[in-house]
């Protein structure tokens, strides 16, 4: 509608979704309980967000103002998708939301890590010193494939980026990443766990876990380094 | 003052005036305009671009038989300001784009303003050479030094007229100052310092020092994972050469003292608007930064924009804005799409009249706004080429927000987002404004009766 281009038809619904739930949230007299439809709402925003991070960083001289803003558009989001924290108090079964709240503590955390890895990379600019830029992989991932694409690809992505100033020092920089993540039993292969078409979710506990995991994978992406503890999902 | 002047009430009839810049639909991207500024009598109109060029346009002198015709502006300079740059240390290329431009008083018979892209500043001297020595000894005509055996005479070399030449000539770099992007430049009332503002810091310049300057201010926290605000505009007081203000991402603006310390880290007041509940949402926060912030002639108020707003504020009140004017409020219920195809990140500038009472600022579809600070009436009008008659009159535009659409309204729907008025300026003691649309300077005045 506002913008020009392409826009595939499932965009077109996710993005009537986002305003929906645009209004939604506008609205203080609706109960923001957060069952199924705003929450896949959110979720959508909280991809189109993360997409923006991704894409954000991908310049060779990101726009701090942007990259700020959506950073921080990303953990209201977050804390939005977070059912006990951020609303009033709503009877639902006790083990889910502490479970979701649980997981999204935790990737809220690993996400400032990663934020954190993030901007020190841009602050080294200052030093002068070469850090890495956090190359992402082509295209944002489909929603439904979440965390299948291989890990090991994050190390090949960081090489032809860099590899231009640090051909000698390549083996170096990879040192010392703890690799012990990739023998964690969450990257298995896709077809185990993950469940394709998030838009249809049930039920809400499965919606925080599916975006945590994509969370994760894209996370992993970008820093490559990170070492995310965390206990094992519900259902695994 | 000519009545009229400086107020916006139903008798004031704006016209177009001049275009400059092609009509080729598909123009290179150097060619986008990316500030325009006046020079401090209005008689220079300097724009920079893309392409790192400043064109600065110069109004001609009023002639008594064309008394319609208030001197145009015609091209006075062009010069290429800054040059695409490749960082090698850090394998950056640094955009040549012109991020602003502001012009020193006139001292002398020449012209001087500072240019800057996103890490250098420079002072650019814009002087005129009328006449040219002729009848040198030791050289022949052609420059060439002649053998001194053959002189045989003496003679004083004597100036004769030529053509106009208009030079630009870099008299100052300042480099190597700013990690991140240069987002303002501000001539202090001294006249001797400036300053320079990115993202995260502010520095004090002296125009004679090039390898040096003094940081002002500096809000890199020590730990880049506490990053969660930036500086997105800032500007010194116009007559207390102590003072400037510095706007954030966050919606606040401080205003520091730099008498107080030689690190204005602590502000001397903090204006900000407590949030509105019933307009929160997910986009809160972006449409609360603020892309551009001006004091107004008198020194007494501020004015803030933001992606929604223009605010005016009172410097001695901090907690709240004095007015408040709705830009296009009808894109509130947009939020997700703009922020989908980046739009809500777009900086508008704003700018104020000569005399305060009249502010202005930019919209989408090429349309600008004008709201008048006395009689509360605001207008919206159009840059395009389909009113480019001379004189024309423009029309008010009107967006129509829902509902039945009359003839002459345009629907929210329908707006060309890729036509964006950031840019514009208003001269400082008449009605004439520049408007940048794209690639295209307007300028408009208002009619003469």
């Amino acid at each position: 509608m506002l913008s020009k281009g392409l826009k595939r038809k499932r965009e077109e619904e996710e993005e009537k979704e986002s305003l929906a739930v645009d209004a939604l949230w506008l609205d203080p007299g609706h109960a923001a309980v957060a069952q199924a439809p705003p929450a896949a709402a959110s979720s959508s925003l909280f991809d189109l967000s993360v997409l923006k991070l991704h894409h954000s960083l991908q310049q060779s001289e990101p726009d701090l103002r942007h990259l700020v803003l959506v950073v921080n558009t990303l953990r209201r989001i977050q804390a939005s998708m977070a059912p006990a924290a951020a609303l009033p108090p709503v009877p639902s079964p006790p083990a889910a939301p502490s479970m979701a709240d649980n997981l999204l503590a935790s990737s809220d955390a690993a996400l400032s890590a990663s934020m954190a890895s993030l901007l020190e990379d841009l602050s080294h600019i200052e030093g002068l010193s070469q850090a890495p830029q956090p190359l992402a992989d082509e295209g944002p991932p489909g929603r439904s494939m979440g965390g299948a694409a291989p890990s090991l690809g994050a190390l090949d992505l960081l090489g032809p980026a860099t590899g231009c100033l640090l051909d000698d020092g390549l083996e170096g920089l990879f040192e010392d990443i703890d690799t012990s993540m990739y023998d964690n039993e969450l990257w298995a292969p896709a077809s185990e766990g993950l469940k394709p078409g998030p838009e249809d979710e049930p039920g809400k506990e499965e919606a925080p876990e599916l975006d945590e995991a994509e969370l994760d994978y894209l996370m992993d992406v970008l820093v490559g380094t990170q070492a995310l503890e965390r206990p094992p999902g519900p259902g695994r | 003052m000519i009545p009229g002047v400086g107020t916006l009430t139903q008798d004031t009839l704006w016209c177009f005036s001049q275009v400059k810049g092609t009509i080729e639909i598909g123009t290179t991207e150097a060619d986008i305009i990316s500030t325009v500024e006046f020079n401090h009598t209005g008689e220079l109109l300097a724009t920079g671009d893309k392409g790192g060029r400043v064109v600065i346009f110069q109004r001609e002198q009023e002639s008594k038989n064309q008394i319609h015709r208030r001197g145009e502006y015609n091209v006075y300079s062009t010069f290429q300001s800054h040059e695409p740059e490749f960082d090698y240390l850090k394998s950056l290329e640094i955009e040549e784009k012109i991020n602003k431009i502001r012009w020193l008083p006139q001292q002398n018979a020449a012209y001087f303003l500072l240019s800057t892209n996103d890490k250098t500043v420079k002072l650019w001297k814009v002087s005129e050479r009328d006449k040219r020595p002729e009848g040198y000894n030791l050289k022949d005509e052609e420059g060439r030094l002649r053998d001194p055996a053959t002189i045989t005479t003496l003679r004083v070399p004597v100036l004769r007229p030529m053509d106009l030449m208009v030079e630009a000539t870099p008299r100052r770099v300042f480099a190597n100052a700013h990690t991140y992007h240069i987002n303002s430049i501000s001539v202090n009332s001294d006249y001797e310092t400036y300053m320079s503002a990115d993202d995260l810091r502010i520095n004090l310049w002296n125009f004679e020092i090039t390898n040096q300057s003094f940081n002002i201010v500096d809000i890199k926290p020590a730990n880049m994972e506490e990053l969660t605000e930036v500086i997105t505009a800032a500007e010194f007081h116009p007559h207390h050469c102590n003072t400037f203000v510095y706007s954030s991402s966050k919606g606040t603006i401080r205003l520091c003292d730099m008498r107080a310390s030689a690190l204005c880290d602590r502000h001397t007041k903090f204006f900000e608007e407590p949030e509105d509940p019933s307009n929160r949402s997910f986009f809160s926060e972006i449409i609360s930064s603020i892309s551009d912030v001006k004091f107004s002639h008198s020194g007494r108020y501020i004015m803030t924009r933001d992606y929604l707003t223009v605010k005016v504020w009172d410097l001695n009140m901090e907690n709240r804005p004095i007015e408040t004017y709705q830009v296009h409020d009808y894109l509130r219920s947009k939020l997700c799409s703009l922020y989908e195809n980046d739009c809500i990140f777009d900086k508008f500038e704003c700018v104020w009249n000569g005399s305060d009472s009249v502010i202005m600022t930019g919209s989408y579809n090429n349309f600008f706004r004008m709201f008048d600070r006395n009689t509360k009436r605001d207008v919206t009008l159009e840059a395009s080429r389909e009113n480019s008659k001379p004189r024309a009159i423009l029309k008010p535009r009107k967006v129509c927000v829902g509902g039945k659409r009359r003839k002459d309204e345009i629907s929210v729907d329908s707006l060309d987002f890729s036509k964006k008025i950031l840019h514009t300026a208003w001269h400082p003691s008449e009605n004439i404004i520049a408007v940048a649309a794209t690639n295209n300077l307007y300028i408009f005045q208002d009619k003469v009766n």
